[in-house]
């Protein structure tokens, strides 16, 4: 063995930014020993099927696992699980564990995630949960079996995937969101307000507008309190008020930490330290910085990192981080399906009765687009996405993409016409 | 290379088909993966490796074929 394959590189977060760093690394050539870092005693496990599937009890705990477990040692990866980082000594390059023990690198990858951020009146009250962590999702489906009144504070991804499952496991939910409409931060009014129709199709009871003044209840809760004297009674109430990136054990490393770990644009925050996922900021050729929290870009940005650390030990170009985010929720057996950047500049085009097609635009070039069971669309957009085509040119392709992949019903041998502007 | 998917673990995320749209679609009935092609070219490869490591589900698999000439 020669030298350079006695390098070490850790990463720190078994997450799907984490096992994908591990993964290319080794795909990359990287021959020194390997240790992922991960604060929970399970193996690496997937996040999205907690709010869907695993909730719903489609799906049990085995299935949400990443990988196999074999696939770790054919991988040559040391886990270290049920281990927390504590710090980070960018100077000795080490970080310290909860355990006590200091681990050496020659290259750190960040990739610990994000937290789910607690508003000023969650008390730790029975019935009131979080959703992060597989144990948290088990132990919601559990409360869920017993068909509670639910309420979901937070209209976001979360929220809105939670309230769906609840309502199809037999709950009774109500849907507490502070904007205006559903998931309105991420794609904007107009998308939200459909999103809000679907949800109330299905029975789901949405109050947007809502400030919450409080939980009610002694020991267990009973309802949350509104600012405007309404109170929502409930057995089980779920916040779903976003996540903050997992950073206070990076206080004092020297690192710059600002809602997220400051990066480059090669994803690199110091010399010898990478981050990837939920937990990393990085910079665009803009200079504007972006942090997405997204499964896709976790993947993509952890092989990115692991690459370019690869490189920086070799003397080699490193490449810029230049992604066109892509991410999916399920909602009421509904897919959607989104690529690139929103925008307040949104077009609504329905594609047939039930499936629409958004165009997000600035200064009428296509930064974005959104799909509603209209997955062949969303591909056929993504590269107009990525070189910012003009909005004709984006409803040309819509207008082609069709539903032309489904039997179309043909009169006289013509087609109908199914596009026409709604909303 | 061939290509292969498992629609028993296909939910439908579509990651596959944003990678390489000439080689997987959905199928509008089931809502799961198909396979439009089933051994793509050399240039397709980087694609279709894509769509491996982005599929949540780990539906898609890929065999090297190796071919023998007489």
């Amino acid at each position: 063995m020669t030298a350079r394959s006695k390098r070490r590189a850790v990463v720190v977060g078994a997450s799907v930014a984490g096992v994908s760093a591990v993964e290319a690394l080794r795909d990359g050539g990287f021959e020194g020993d390997v240790i992922l870092v991960g604060a929970e005693a399970h193996m690496p496990y997937d996040r999205p099927p907690l709010s869907k599937q695993l909730l719903a009890g489609a799906w049990d705990t085995e299935q949400v696992m990443l990988r196999p477990a074999a696939r770790y040692s054919e991988l040559d990866v040391e886990l270290r699980l049920g281990v927390s980082a504590t710090s980070l000594d960018v100077s000795a390059r080490a970080i310290n564990l909860d355990n006590g023990e200091a681990l050496r690198y020659d290259r750190l990858l960040i990739a610990t995630g994000a937290n789910p951020r607690l508003p000023g009146f969650v008390r730790p009250l029975e019935g009131v949960h979080l959703l992060r962590t597989l144990g948290e999702a088990l132990g919601l489906r559990s409360a869920l079996l017993r068909r509670p009144r639910v309420v979901v504070i937070g209209a976001g991804f979360i929220g809105s995937e939670v309230a769906a499952t609840a309502r199809g496991m037999g709950c009774e939910v109500t849907v507490l969101e502070a904007l205006a409409s559903p998931m309105a931060q991420a794609l904007g009014a107009a998308v939200g307000e459909k999103l809000g129709r679907l949800h109330s199709e299905h029975g789901v009871v949405v109050v947007c507008n809502a400030t919450v003044a409080g939980l009610v209840g002694d020991g267990v809760v009973e309802a949350v309190q509104l600012e405007d004297g309404s109170r929502v009674p409930a057995d089980v109430v779920i916040v779903g008020t976003g996540v903050s990136p997992a950073t206070a054990w990076l206080e004092g490393a020297g690192l710059a930490v600002s809602d997220g770990v400051e990066c480059d644009q090669f994803c690199r925050a110091a010399p010898h330290v990478y981050a990837a996922g939920d937990v990393a900021r990085w910079a665009q050729s803009t200079g504007k910085s972006v942090r997405v929290e997204h499964w896709t870009n976790a993947v993509e940005q952890g092989r990115h990192a692991a690459h370019n650390l690869i490189a920086s030990l070799h003397g080699l170009t490193q490449r810029p981080y230049a992604p066109t985010p892509y991410f999916w929720s399920d909602q009421h057996g509904r897919k959607i399906h989104f690529v690139g950047w929103s925008s307040s500049e949104a077009e609504i085009l329905a594609l047939d009765e039930t499936r629409i097609v958004v165009l997000y635009a600035r200064d009428e070039r296509l930064c974005g687009a959104l799909t509603l069971d209209a997955p062949r669309a969303l591909a056929m957009l993504r590269p107009l996405v990525a070189r910012e085509a003009p909005l004709a040119d984006a409803r040309a392709t819509v207008a082609a993409a069709g539903p032309a992949r489904r039997p179309i019903p043909m009169e006289n041998g013509v087609s109908p016409q199914p596009h026409r502007l709604v909303g | 290379m061939r290509v292969r998917a498992d629609q028993r673990k296909c939910q439908a995320y579509a990651n596959c088909i944003l990678a390489a749209p000439d080689v997987f679609d959905l199928d509008d009935a089931s809502g799961k993966v198909v396979v439009l092609e089933e051994t793509p070219t050399d240039e397709r490869r980087a694609a279709v490796q894509e769509a491996v490591r982005n599929c949540p589900t780990q539906a898609i698999t890929v065999d090297a074929e190796t071919r023998h000439v007489a």
